[in-house]
């Protein structure tokens, strides 16, 4: 097993952390972004807006009392601004200074609305370095050049401090949501770990191991609840496919043995003709009787396999059922038994035609095997609650409560029944055609007698 | 008549030559695919037994090229893959017949037999006559010796089938497949049952039966008691 960490870093739960950092990333700097530009912003117009509201003055000043009154007005906010962040200067129309706390006129064009701005040369305020200015510049009447500003030295230092606090702050979000992703990551690794060593252990060959439920009841529960029914179910099915072997090694191996035997009796006898004759007949009845047996496993197997449902045809059940009775009818009435069928109107399924047929033709013929003679065996089609259902009824011993889950095991027969002919796979066969065609086989008490039903979905499930 | 055996099995091959010789046919056995390919499509062959499954070319290919070949020998597929797919497509393929293994060798000889009649006859035909025992299959009639039978309509498919199959041994498997159409393996012997009842009708009261049982295989409709 590689270290954890290295796990750690391919386990999908991980690079899962690790797209939603990501994106959680991009979904804060949006909205940061946009606090930044309109904190910034905000801070532009309002010293825009200072600006402006200097400009007017000034201009009252000029309108009223002239250049004159301009300059003592200059010199005037030039001593307050000393604190503030005013600029101001005026000069002649070659651009030399009249007044003002700006040594010289800007060497940058104004754009269209004359707004500049410029690097200060002045390094007198704190901070020291290139301060800028942003100001306005006018042309008075081509006589004199007025340009009134503001230090945005401050702007630039709350831009700054919003920058720095953001990052900071999105810094902590990645560095916490890493250490949560790893720390999530961890753990639900550590519990598809505990799964992946129990399946371990199951595949080395401890099939009673179960998956560790957490009693949460959260989806990783579920999973290990899913799986640990999967795992009662492959038991439960090998059982049963044991339980089949063992079975058919009984069933098959006895009368391969009588064949055996016989063949070899017959080779020490004096060899005679007809007795050969006869053992190699009676071998050779023997030896059917074992293909049969063996085709109707193969039957079963095939049924129970879910084979091949794309081969299913539309069968009329009522056809099927009409054609088993007739086939019947005459070996009931050669026993004396009144064979009737009943079927109300057709009924429609999606099926293998001759599993069915097979099957509908067993259940006849344990009727016909196990109704007294003269006595009655019943078909019936009926259609209830989207279903068709075959019932099969005869008034013969029928099968006690406590066997009529057992019957359908192969091999399988009653005591009472072991003088009659017959394989014990009649009514697995059956069944399996059930549980292929998505149906349910039960048996019930006919008083007197047996009464089994056949339910199978009208509408095929998808 | 001649019969090819494309069978990979020798074991197989032999019993079913011998059985078939013993029946007066001529054999001729190949073990390998693309051999019988080239031995069915050079020789003339009355039917050939193929098996599903053939080292080199699998009988399935084998018969669908003999059939692009042009060729129309009638084939009897034998095979362990006894599903109905597997049936469908051996039938679809090109063969005319399909035999689960293992089978009894009476089986595969009445299969054959009948093979042999269906090519036989293109027509079909609509008068059906073996001793005295007439069939009007139009006319849905039956008569012996100009006495008219009254027969269900089952029995008259059941008989219609044995008397176009006269003289030949048809089993029980086959008599399932081809009247009542259905696939399928009876716990009981129902078939002996309605072979009865139609042997009542045919043949009470007439000192020579026509109906026999041929024990250990079926049933054969025969005017003489030769086999």
């Amino acid at each position: 097993m590689r270290p954890i960490s290295h796990r750690l870093v391919r386990s999908s739960i991980f690079r899962a952390a690790l797209v939603y950092i990501c994106l959680f990333g991009a979904a804060v700097l949006v909205p940061v972004g946009v606090i930044y530009w309109t904190a910034v912003g905000s801070l532009t117009r309002q010293i825009d807006a200072t600006i402006e509201a200097e400009i007017t003055g000034l201009a009252e000043q000029f309108n009223e009392r002239g250049v004159l009154g301009l300059i003592r007005a200059i010199q005037r906010r030039t001593k307050r601004a000393r604190e503030g962040r005013g600029l101001y200067l005026l000069t002649d129309a070659n651009y030399a200074p009249l007044a003002g706390n700006l040594s010289r006129w800007p060497d940058v064009p104004p754009d269209e609305q004359g707004w500049i701005t410029f690097p200060l040369e002045n390094a007198e305020g704190e901070g020291g370095g290139i301060n800028l200015g942003r100001a306005r510049a006018f042309d008075l009447g081509g006589w004199y050049h007025l340009l009134v500003g503001h230090d945005v030295r401050e702007r630039l230092f709350v831009a700054e401090e919003i920058r720095e606090s953001l990052a900071w702050g999105i810094a902590a979000a990645i560095v916490l949501s890493l250490i949560g992703g790893v720390l999530m990551s961890r753990k639900l690794l550590g519990r598809v770990d505990v799964i992946n060593d129990t399946s371990r252990e199951i595949m080395a060959g401890d099939l009673g191991r179960r998956v560790p439920v957490s009693g949460r009841g959260d989806e990783f529960d579920q999973l290990a609840g899913n799986l640990n029914a999967m795992l009662d179910q492959i038991q439960r099915l090998l059982a049963g496919v044991k339980q089949v072997s063992d079975n058919i090694a009984h069933d098959l191996r006895s009368p391969l043995a009588r064949l055996r035997s016989r063949l070899e009796v017959t080779l020490m006898e004096a060899p005679d003709p007809a007795a050969y004759r006869e053992a190699i007949e009676r071998s050779i009845a023997e030896a059917d009787g074992l293909l049969k047996t063996f085709n109707a496993l193969l039957s079963i197997a095939q049924a129970e396999a879910g084979a091949p449902r794309r081969d299913f045809d539309v069968v009329d059940l009522s056809a099927l059922l009409g054609d088993v009775a007739e086939l019947y009818e005459p070996l009931a009435e050669a026993r004396g038994q009144t064979l009737t069928a009943t079927a109300n109107g057709r009924a429609e399924i999606r099926g293998d035609r001759d599993l069915l047929f097979q099957a509908v033709a067993n259940l006849a013929d344990n009727a016909v095997k196990f109704a007294p003679e003269g006595g009655q065996v019943g078909l019936a089609l009926a259609r209830e609650a989207g279903e068709a259902r075959v019932t099969v009824t005869d008034d013969g011993p029928g099968i006690p409560e406590a066997a009529r889950e057992r019957v359908l095991e192969r091999f399988f027969r009653l005591e009472a029944s072991r003088s009659t002919p017959g394989s014990g796979l009649g009514l697995s066969l059956v069944a399996a055609a059930a549980r292929l065609h998505h149906g349910k086989l039960s048996l019930e008490d006919n008083a007197p007698g047996l009464r089994v039903r056949l339910s199978i979905p009208l509408q095929p499930r998808a | 008549m001649r019969v090819l055996i494309i069978e990979d099995d020798a074991e197989t091959a032999r019993y079913i030559a011998k059985g078939l010789r013993e029946s007066g046919y001529a054999v001729d056995i190949v073990t390998d695919g693309k051999e019988g390919l080239l031995q069915a499509v050079g020789e003339d062959y009355d039917v050939a037994v193929v098996d599903r499954m053939l080292p080199g070319l699998d009988g399935l290919s084998v018969v669908e090229m003999l059939r692009r070949a042009g060729k129309h020998t009638p084939i009897l597929f034998l095979s362990a893959l006894g599903g109905v797919e597997d049936r469908v497509a051996g039938l679809r393929g090109g063969g005319d017949d399909y035999l689960v293994k293992p089978f009894a060798f009476s089986e595969l000889l009445a299969r054959i037999e009948a093979l042999l009649r269906r090519r036989g006859g293109a027509a079909v035909e609509t008068l059906l006559r073996e001793g005295d025992l007439e069939m009007d299959v139009l006319a849905r009639t039956v008569r012996r010796g100009g006495q008219p039978i009254t027969l269900q309509p089952r029995e008259f498919a059941l008989l219609e089938y044995l008397l176009r199959h006269a003289g030949q041994v048809v089993t029980r498997t086959m008599l399932l497949e081809q009247v009542w159409s259905y696939h399928f393996d009876p716990q009981t012997n129902v078939i002996d049952v309605h072979i009865s009842r139609l042997r009542q009708k045919i043949d009470r009261g007439f000192d020579r039966p026509l109906l026999q049982t041929v024990r250990g295989a079926g049933y054969s409709l025969r005017a003489t008691d030769q086999p």
